[in-house]
């Protein structure tokens, strides 16, 4: 079997769905037979034809609005917003309509929905394309947020994305699109939404992370483990609704935890993870909860953007604190 | 060298003058049609009956916040007997005229604006969407239902409604293009009431028409007088069966007038003149409809005192039921958050009630 980079990956989920489900759709710009500008859809319109995969005006909130009146009648639209900085126009039909759906019509009407996007910084793209605020999705009720980290989980997380009967932010960390290539069968066989992937077992510190820190996580714990420290490797996954019994019990092995992300810090999905442990799993720390994480600032544009985002070294350092508490 | 590549105009339809008269050569036939227009008048009395007692009920702290409909009756019941009900209804927040008549019930209308969800799990079409608050995103959702039916070869038409104010929106704006580039089966009514809450029509922009904007995307678009029953379902049925044939999506500017606040918590005499309400109230749909039945001896006071008092029976049975309908219940709050309650809301949904004990 060849090897599959995670844009090949979303790109055969979304395949095998379309073949599975003759409910389902994609929407966005350039998804046709352009592909994507990351090629994700790379040769579905061409399987599929124009009425599955389907090429939209340049309209960031019709494609919102349209998917959530079109899952309120009964069909899977899988949206695409071409980079995260031009999801904002999507917002007010996420947090006003998509996540309330069911909800305020008592289960008469749901919203089956899946917005897709890009994100993240680190390919010195143009201002806009960078940023990180999977909060202010987190942050919305009705709605789950889920980040895959490698092909593999970009695969079965995407399947049950869009086999969800709720709306689903899809979030893809552009800058390991084409890192990390592994074997994915094209099975359709999904992964579990709202489950976190413990991605290397370890006895001395817990690192959280998630998207594209992913990557700089699991250098750092090779090098600490040059170090003699055993660090345990946590992929959230799926930030909302958040796994904290899995976080929880690899804190009460570890007594040790820090959190890498790349988003800003002030309350961010790490400012809820280490709240949660302060919460409930505070007597089996051995040392304060740690961040590791962009700063509160705009992200600058790419000259500097790699002293924004977190480094293998920085996740280091903040260990070295760490273990130098307890 | 230069040449006019394109131009347009926007038709103004109207039959009834405000007095009740036919106007124009051509009589339609739904102006002789008069079992369906003492039908229809029965309603817009319910209508109007209603929203009065809804007004009543807020002001007595049995209601919330409400938006009346008070002369937009004819518009908003013309929208409903234009549409099939395999059609879908997208509406803002004061259609209650479209609603009743397409089959939600008095007691829904009241649940809702008396603060419960269960308002929305409508008894009329299931598939037609809830209340829409924030402004003109009800156009978008409506034209994602015209693109399922499109998608699936359905003869089904969306229509949706925006009220003036919420034209000036850029939901509106791509629900237009979004129709015009898919072809979609689409009726867009701009219910032009003059008024978004304290800022009139002439704010909103200095166009001749709100109709015109459809024109900007190649729809069909015409202004129909939305205080004349007869004008506005007639153009309303056309607008939906082009859009049925696969002909194209409209945009309907109603003209009407916004009698009363804009809710139960506005206050327009801050804003406006009570000549131009007094003046306003001169070309009420009600009143005309009326006239006109009379005129051809259709109707008189005899009827319509038994239609009041059967109005008023039905709407003391609709607030009884309202009144009874005991509280959701703790447990509502979380119950439809998802198909399925994930792990943390399960929590917080036990440690809510538990709290409540």
């Amino acid at each position: 079997m060849p090897k599959v980079a995670m844009v090949e990956a979303l790109s055969m989920a979304m395949g095998s769905e379309l073949r599975a489900d003759k409910d389902m759709v994609l929407m966005g710009e350039d998804i046709g037979i352009n592909g994507g500008v990351f090629r994700a859809t790379s040769g579905l319109q061409e399987e599929f034809g124009d009425l599955r995969v389907i090429d939209t005006p340049l309209a960031e909130t019709m494609i919102c609005g349209m998917a959530v009146g079109m899952a309120a009648q009964g069909m899977r639209p899988v949206i695409e917003a071409q980079f995260m900085g031009f999801v904002y126009a999507m917002v007010d039909h996420m947090i006003s309509h998509a996540g309330r759906m069911r909800h305020r019509t008592r289960g008469r009407l749901s919203c089956p929905m899946v917005l897709r996007m890009p994100f993240g910084g680190g390919i010195h793209a143009p201002e806009h394309h960078s940023e990180s605020t999977e909060a202010m999705f987190a942050h919305m009720p009705g709605i789950r947020v889920v980040i895959p980290s490698s092909p593999s989980r970009a695969y079965g997380l995407l399947l049950a994305a869009i086999r969800d009967p709720d709306p689903v932010v899809f979030m893809e960390p552009k800058r390991i699109y084409r890192w990390g290539k592994e074997e994915v069968e094209d099975d359709g066989e999904e992964l579990p939404l709202d489950v976190c992937f413990i991605l290397r077992d370890g006895t001395d510190v817990t690192l959280v992370s998630w998207g594209a820190m992913i990557k700089e996580t699991l250098e750092a714990a090779d090098k600490l483990a040059e170090q003699g420290i055993s660090a345990e490797v946590i992929d959230v996954a799926t930030i909302s609704p958040l796994d904290m019994d899995t976080i929880i019990e690899s804190v009460e092995k570890t007594g040790r935890c820090v959190i890498i992300a790349e988003a800003a810090r002030h309350c961010g999905v790490a400012a809820e993870i280490a709240a949660n442990l302060a919460d409930r799993g505070i007597y089996n720390l051995l040392a304060p909860v740690k961040r590791v994480t962009g700063y509160d600032t705009v992200m600058p544009l790419y000259r500097m953007e790699m002293k924004y985002l977190p480094s293998v070294e920085r996740i280091l350092n903040t260990v070295k604190k760490v273990f130098a508490v307890s | 060298m230069s040449a006019t590549v394109a131009s347009f105009s926007v038709e103004y339809h109207q039959f009834l003058d405000r007095d009740g008269r036919l106007i124009g050569d051509d009589t339609p036939e739904l102006a002789k049609d008069f079992e369906k227009l003492i039908s229809i008048y029965k309603l817009m009395v319910q209508t109007r009956t209603f929203d009065f007692k809804a007004i009543a009920l807020q002001r007595t702290g049995k209601l919330g916040t409400y938006a009346s409909c008070l002369g937009h009756e004819a518009a908003q019941i013309a929208i409903g007997s234009a549409m099939r009900d395999e059609d879908c209804f997208a509406p803002m927040y004061r259609d209650y005229g479209t609603q009743l008549y397409r089959g939600v019930t008095m007691t829904e209308i009241l649940l809702y604006w008396g603060g419960d969800e269960r308002g929305n799990d409508y008894s009329g079409p299931r598939h037609d969407f809830a209340w829409c608050v924030p402004i003109a995103t009800q156009c978008l959702h409506a034209a994602g239902a015209a693109m399922v039916y499109k998608l699936r070869d359905e003869k089904r038409v969306a229509v949706t409604v925006v009220g003036d104010g919420g034209s000036s929106k850029g939901d509106v704006l791509e629900a237009i293009n979004a129709a015009s580039a898919y072809n979609l089966p689409l009726v867009i009514v701009i219910m032009n009431n003059q008024w978004a809450i304290s800022v009139p029509r002439s704010k909103q922009n200095s166009a001749k028409t709100l109709a015109q904007k459809g024109l900007g995307a190649g729809l069909h678009s015409v202004q129909v007088d939305g205080n004349d029953y007869i004008a506005s379902h007639l153009v309303m049925e056309e607008a939906i069966e082009r859009a049925r044939n696969g002909n194209g999506a409209s945009v309907v500017e109603m003209i009407t007038y916004r009698l009363t606040d804009h809710t139960t918590a506005d206050d327009a005499s801050r804003y406006r003149e009570d000549a131009e309400v007094e003046e306003a109230w001169k070309s009420e749909p009600i009143a005309r409809l009326r006239k006109y039945l009379e005129s051809e001896g259709q109707w008189d006071d005899k009827k319509q005192s038994e239609l009041e008092k059967e109005v008023a029976k039905m709407i003391d049975i609709a607030v009884k039921e309202y009144l009874n309908t005991p509280s959701p219940g703790i447990a509502s709050m979380f119950d439809y958050m998802y198909a399925e309650l994930p792990h943390d809301l399960q929590a917080q949904k036990e440690f809510a009630l538990k709290e409540a004990e």
